[in-house]
């Protein structure tokens, strides 16, 4: 027999393996506990604006910090704008690169060199990207609004939504690539030997089948975009009035919150802020669970 | 007869409600080799695995029965310490494959926290692999990781490192099925040759592996032990019609 | 009207074409990015350029010193945080079956993975900025520690899913317990990919700017403080961006590509580590 085996040692036995056992436990909990206090936090420090403000939160277009007015109207605007704007953009590159990478080469140097791209442009930090977007697309912005004889300020909803749609590209492409390759191959070679072209099995037998997949990966980008704050900071013009078209300046939710947290001082304008942070986690929220819901049926 | 090393009493086994073991009354004598042979899905792993409660630890997986190890209840034990007075070899071999030979064959002390000095783990080392025959192959490179030994070399590893923990019963499951011939016979000579100073309980599918390794052979067949004797009786006089069929090939 | 088999074949080609262009296109502002902060970056880059702080508007020179402690300073004490817990739920995670306690936690840590970060911000400004009164590099930190969880949590259960259960069953046979099993075999087992997970995540989180607008909230001078303001490089960039000097925007160019050259560094180094580390099974 190769061990002593003593009372005190099986006892320590059992508690080392209990305390193991309820540390495991104890980080699960941990984590519900940290995502109920997250939504907690937002909920009870929002209470002030709630309960001052209403229902009218939701439709007042006027935003006033010196006369303790607060309507996220605007807000909600721009970011409906910036991220509709940005999902309509980016989807038909995010298509592309899902065909190229997922059906046409999806293996080889070709393939390695153009994913390692898009993987390196989502590494990208967002604030790098607006610093970019700064210097180079808000001039040839400013000269299309001169052309077109609106106020050239180059910055505003259309450069915010240009600089988001590079932004969600990679991630909803990599989605997508995902999607399509999981067309199984019996399918496409039905088709080709009906004699279908590589077009026609695109259009006819793999975009309908990944249709749910397809759907997940917008709702997933958008989920993503809703959220966005440094890069349209610093593009969008930071104004507090709805924007009225693509060259208005304005406001989105996020980068509103970025821009006056600092100086909300006072309860009213603090607590109106955080109801803001608070509508845009329940609704990123929902639409993630959502995207991700479809793709595990999908998955299924 | 001495009182056996392992005794089961009705022992009965179920993955969830499917009843895969059925009142299985086995004795496993000292230093003698038990072969557990059937055809496919019988129970033979399943009995194997309940002896060193490796069974309990599959979802939805009980057993009711009795189980002795050297007259005591293993169910009374702690499944731990049970674990390291019966040693099992399984059908693939799963060397650690973060550790080098050396540490490999040592694993079941230093895994367990228990300090030994140079001298001995040497000494422990060398005994187990000398007794698996496989101390000339690897001795100068026992500092090195075992991916480049073969498969036999890996499954004799994985007996030596069961040995080290000198066990009172070694359990083997089906441990030369995923191996070449000429490896398969040396584990058989093994077993031959280390037989004296240890029990061995071998589950395989292989006649004439039972017919030259074992003393005893017990026959399972769709859960139940149905015939359990000496290997040379099983084989030229079973008692029962299944056994009779396994052997002669009418299903196996 | 069936369509003629020249007119398909055509189509055929002119979509092949299409998703051509489509993709060039795509990757046309990755490497004008790269172009460009190269070209500014490079010209900014000097030794004086690191180990110098920041000097008043108008004065030329000056450095982001202060920034690259601050960000090295809030990334490490925020993978302090987040390694131990997140291997620790990610060996829950791979060991557990369906409970109720799985469900939810698995679900809690999705939606972590989908908050804006700049609600991340709010909630660690609620609960550890207000209540001391005080900007903080720890309070920066746990909010980067709450973005990193959900990657090294996912890529630990997955190593550890991968790691086959012979493994573990070759220890539980040798009488090793349960929890040792799981510290000793097969953790080391797995190594290599929670390693990947971890070095990812700090990837992730060393461009975040907006979860260290109210938290770190950032520096002019070095400070080894955490419970002081802390500058990062993601901060001074938007900072100095933002601001209506070139000089500071040349500053700015430098950070973004030091940055930019980090991130890339540890891209690489995960899929170095993914092919040497990969344990053979």
């Amino acid at each position: 027999m190769a061990h002593v085996s003593s009372g005190t040692y099986l006892k320590k036995l059992h508690l080392k393996e209990f305390v193991f056992h309820k540390t495991l436990t104890l980080s699960a909990l941990l984590i519900i506990v940290l995502l109920l206090g997250i939504f907690l936090t937002l909920l009870v420090s929002s209470f002030p604006s709630i309960k001052a403000l209403g229902v009218k939160f939701i439709y007042n277009k006027v935003w006033d910090p010196v006369t303790d007015e607060y309507g996220a109207l605007p807000f909600m605007t721009g970011t409906l704008m910036t991220s509709a704007l940005a999902i309509v953009i980016s989807t038909p590159f995010a298509i592309g690169i899902g065909l190229f990478l997922g059906e046409y080469y999806p293996r080889g140097w070709i393939s390695g060199i153009i994913k390692n791209a898009i993987e390196l442009l989502a590494g990208i930090p967002s604030v790098i990207l607006g610093f970019w977007g700064m210097f180079t697309i808000v001039p040839i912005i400013r000269t299309i609004e001169m052309k077109l004889g609106v106020t050239p300020y180059g910055v505003g909803i259309l450069t915010a939504s240009i600089i988001l749609s590079i932004m969600i590209i990679p991630f909803s492409a990599s989605l997508i690539r995902l999607v399509i390759s999981m067309v199984p191959l019996h399918l496409k070679e039905a088709a080709y030997s009906l004699g279908a072209t590589r077009f026609e099995v695109i259009r006819y037998v793999i975009i309908p089948y990944v249709k749910s997949g397809l759907s997940a990966g917008i709702l997933l980008a958008l989920g993503r975009a809703l959220g966005e704050t440094m890069a349209v900071t610093m593009l969008i013009g930071n104004t507090q009035i709805i924007p009225k078209g693509l060259f208005s300046t304005g406001n989105t939710m996020a980068s509103v919150i970025a821009n006056e947290f600092t100086e909300a001082t006072g309860n009213l304008y603090f607590s109106a802020l955080i109801e803001i942070g608070l509508v845009l986690f329940v609704v990123t929220t929902i639409i993630n669970m959502i995207g991700v819901r479809i793709i595990k049926r999908f998955e299924s | 007869m001495e009182s056996p090393i392992l005794k089961t009493v009705d022992l009965n086994a179920y993955f969830g409600k499917t009843h895969v073991l059925k009142n299985v009354n086995l004795e496993v004598q000292k230093n003698s080799i038990t072969a557990i042979m059937g055809p496919s899905g019988c129970g033979k792993s399943t009995f194997i695995r309940c002896v060193n409660r490796l069974h309990e630890l599959t979802e939805h997986a009980t057993s009711d029965g009795q189980i002795s190890l050297n007259g005591e209840d293993i169910y009374k034990m702690s499944p731990t310490l049970l674990r390291r007075k019966v040693g099992m070899v399984f059908q693939r071999p799963n060397p650690f494959n973060t550790m080098s030979i050396y540490q490999n064959v040592i694993a079941g002390y230093t895994l367990n926290g228990n300090i030994l000095s140079k001298t001995d783990k040497d000494q422990i080392v060398e005994e187990s692999l000398k007794q698996a025959a496989l101390w000339n192959e690897v001795k100068d490179n026992l500092h090195k990781k075992g991916t480049f030994l073969s498969g036999g070399q890996q499954q004799r590893l994985c007996i030596a490192r069961s040995l080290a923990m000198k066990p009172a019963l070694l359990l083997l499951d089906e441990p030369t099925s995923a191996l070449d011939p000429i490896s398969t016979s040396k584990i058989e000579e093994l077993l031959l040759e280390f037989k004296s100073s240890y029990t061995i309980l071998i589950v395989t599918h292989n006649m004439q592996q039972a017919g030259r390794v074992s003393d005893y052979t017990a026959f399972f067949y769709l859960g139940e032990l149905t015939e359990w004797d000496k290997t040379t009786t099983i084989f030229t006089n079973p008692k029962h019609i299944q056994t009779q069929n396994y052997i002669t090939g009418r299903f196996g | 009207m069936r369509e003629g088999i020249r007119y398909r074949e055509f189509k055929n080609l002119a979509f092949r074409i299409l998703v051509i262009l489509v993709v060039t296109i795509s990757v046309a502002p990755l490497i004008a990015i790269l172009v460009y902060i190269f070209k500014q970056g490079i010209s900014v880059i000097n030794w004086g350029f690191l180990v110098h702080l920041p000097k008043p508007v108008g004065e030329t020179g000056g450095g982001i010193l202060n920034a690259v402690i601050g960000s090295f300073l809030i990334i490490a004490v925020a993978a302090l945080i987040a390694i131990p817990v997140g291997v620790t739920v990610g060996v829950y995670f791979s060991e557990q079956s369906k409970t109720g306690i799985f469900r939810t936690a698995h679900l809690a840590v999705d939606i972590l993975q989908g908050i804006p970060s700049i609600v991340i911000g709010i909630i660690i400004y609620v609960w550890f900025v207000k209540p001391f009164g005080k900007f903080s590099a720890l309070s920066g930190s746990i909010a980067l520690a709450l973005m990193m969880l959900p990657s090294i949590i996912k890529s630990t259960e997955e190593t550890l899913k991968l790691v086959p259960l012979s493994l573990k069953e070759a220890s539980l046979a040798l009488g090793v317990p349960y929890y040792k099993t799981i510290i000793s075999v097969i953790i080391p087992a797995g190594l290599s990919g929670i390693l990947n997970g971890i070095i990812l995540g700090i990837a992730r989180v060393s461009g975040e700017t907006a979860p260290l607008l109210f938290t770190a909230f950032g520096n002019p001078f070095v400070n080894f403080n955490i419970l002081k303001p802390t500058a990062s490089l993601p901060l001074i960039i938007f900072n100095y961006a933002t601001s209506p000097y070139d000089e500071w925007h040349k500053l700015a160019w430098g950070a973004s590509f030091i940055l930019v050259v980090v991130i890339l560094v540890l891209n690489i180094l995960t899929k170095i580590a993914e092919k040497k580390w990969k344990v053979q099974f």
